[in-house]
């Protein structure tokens, strides 16, 4: 079910208000949109961030969205997370939508599990919900600790069982892993592919790691100039099959240089 | 020649791994100053050096000490004292935390005000004794709205900038979770900002305990205060200073009920 954001135009430093509003849903569609953008731009002062971006992402859908700092795909993200609002066209998001950011953003004075809770309405087996939760991202042992004696990458489970519980249609991911060591960051990526494929909801993950985007997405948008400068579809014998991304990488160095330069990062001895 | 020289370092074998134990000698060295300052003083006043007149030994105060129970005048002092300065202390963390609380939440509120506050808190709040003397006579009155007074600019301050700073970021998460603004308030604002309104607390009761030695000097009829005015008028100086170790052992007591009730109230520090 979508929700839909109100846009006031060129609102200022206004808070965002958000009129949810149920919408239609298709009834044909096997699969729900959870995302459907038409027309979204973003200015901050005399910068354009976003200029007229069309999106459509729908449910169990994997979409991963690159771009160099400062393109404006965090404000992309916050705009659905209706943390920011646009100034300018159409934002249907699902009404069910969870965000983990950079950071873990737990309350410090809530146990892990009790952060887990915040929000819901939960009647009485509260406990046991949050549990259930932490244990999908095996934290189980922690559901007692406070955020204070969790190390970064437990931490970042938390917010991602804390995303989870409430069974999101629509999960937004903001470069969840950058701050994460890089072991962590790969047992991240499996934890992450494995949360999707049980409870598949439409996922929009926003990352500066093009490893990471093949890894783990269906399909890769670039942002640039405020714009969807490339918007490819991972071929489908890689989608999220790391041994063949590691065996083969003649398949996969095509799309991975072809993003890059996209990127603005040219690989000396590779032509997009 | 050999253009890279090694240069061996230092090593050294890992120390056993001992149990807490009681560091004789480190706490023996925190304490060796102050116990040669009261050496120094006994010896000072048997020798004669340090006049009675001046300061009376340790051993004086110690049998001050003990009259001033014998006599129950500390028994009546402590609890006239600790009234005023825990009546003050209520009155002033009730008005301080309430509009930090208040200007911390609302932007109105701040406007209206945050500069009033600003500006009283500029008052030295000794300087409004002879005011207080004046508009509230000299019974308790005047000592309580004096301490009040003094803690309300500590738990204001501390409250309303500990609101103000609670991490922008956590609120936005509680946002894309679904907590209406009262629930933000309840639920993030209020618990992330306890650890600031409890220095803000610490602070009062520091200010409190100052605003009730100068409260008590004057007119007063009971209290620690009033057994310092008495003795000052007879010149025994030892059960002034008696008295002046009270308020110091007072000080010490804030410190520690402080630090328990932080202990119980942020687990999570």
């Amino acid at each position: 079910m979508l929700a839909n954001v109100q846009i006031r135009k060129e609102t200022g430093d206004a808070t965002p208000v958000v009129d949810l509003r149920p919408v239609a849903t298709t009834a044909h569609s096997p699969r729900e949109a959870v995302v459907s953008l038409t027309g979204v731009s973003k200015k901050f002062g005399d910068q354009t961030i976003l200029d007229g971006v069309d999106l459509s992402i729908r449910q169990g859908d994997f979409v991963a969205l690159l771009g160099a700092s400062g393109s404006g795909k965090t404000t992309l993200l916050r705009i659905l997370a209706s943390l920011d609002e646009a100034n300018d066209g159409k934002v249907l998001v699902a009404r069910n939508r969870s965000v983990v950011f950079q950071e873990h953003r737990l309350l410090p004075f809530r146990r892990a599990w009790r952060n887990v809770l915040l929000g819901t309405k939960q009647p009485g087996n509260g406990r046991a919900i949050a549990e259930r939760a932490l244990a999908e991202v095996g934290l189980s042992a922690k559901a007692d600790s406070w955020p204070k004696h969790l190390s970064g990458g437990e931490a970042q489970r938390v917010a991602l069982a804390r995303a989870l519980v409430r069974s999101p249609t629509l999960l937004l991911l903001d470069e969840p892993f950058a701050a994460l060591d890089a072991l962590t960051r790969i047992k991240m990526h499996a934890l992450v592919e494995g949360l999707w494929r049980d409870h598949k909801p439409g996922v929009l993950i926003v990352t500066h790691d093009v490893d990471e985007a093949i890894l783990l997405a269906d399909r890769i948008l670039v942002l640039k100039d405020g714009r969807f400068s490339l918007d490819v579809a991972v071929p489908p014998a890689l989608v999220r099959n790391r041994k063949r991304q590691e065996l083969e990488p003649d398949e996969v160095n095509p799309l991975k240089y072809r993003l890059l330069a996209e990127l603005g990062v040219a690989v000396p001895g590779h032509t997009a | 020649m050999n253009t890279t020289l090694l240069v061996p370092l230092a090593t050294r074998p890992q120390a056993a791994l001992r149990p807490p134990q009681w560091h004789a000698p480190r706490n023996l060295l925190r304490v060796a100053l102050p116990v040669f300052v009261l050496a120094l003083w006994q010896v000072a006043s048997s020798t004669g050096i340090l006049s009675p007149r001046t300061l009376p030994p340790p051993s004086a105060v110690i049998e001050a000490f003990r009259q001033l129970i014998e006599t129950g005048d500390l028994q009546a002092a402590l609890p006239a004292s600790l009234a005023r300065a825990g009546g003050g202390l209520a009155i002033g963390l009730l008005i301080g935390i309430g509009f930090g609380l208040l200007t911390g939440l609302s932007r109105r509120a701040e406007e209206a005000f945050d500069s009033t506050f600003q500006i009283v808190r500029l008052i030295p709040f000794i300087s409004l004794v002879p005011l207080f003397i004046i508009w509230f006579g000299i019974g308790e009155e005047p000592k309580v709205l004096l301490i009040a007074l003094a803690c309300v600019f500590p738990a204001y301050l501390n409250t309303y900038s500990g609101v103000r700073n609670v991490d922008r970021r956590l609120i936005e998460a509680a946002r894309t979770f679904g907590l209406s603004p009262v629930q933000i308030t309840l639920q993030v604002l209020l618990p992330a900002a306890l650890p600031a309104v409890l220095v803000g607390v610490r602070f009062a009761m520091g200010v409190s305990l100052l605003a009730l030695i100068i409260a008590e000097q004057t007119n007063s009829r009971a209290g620690i205060g009033y057994l310092i005015f008495v003795a000052s008028g007879a010149l025994r100086i030892d059960l002034i200073v008696a008295c002046v170790l009270v308020y110091a052992v007072l000080g010490i007591a804030i410190d520690l009920v402080m630090r328990l009730v932080e202990k119980l109230l942020l687990p999570w520090r």
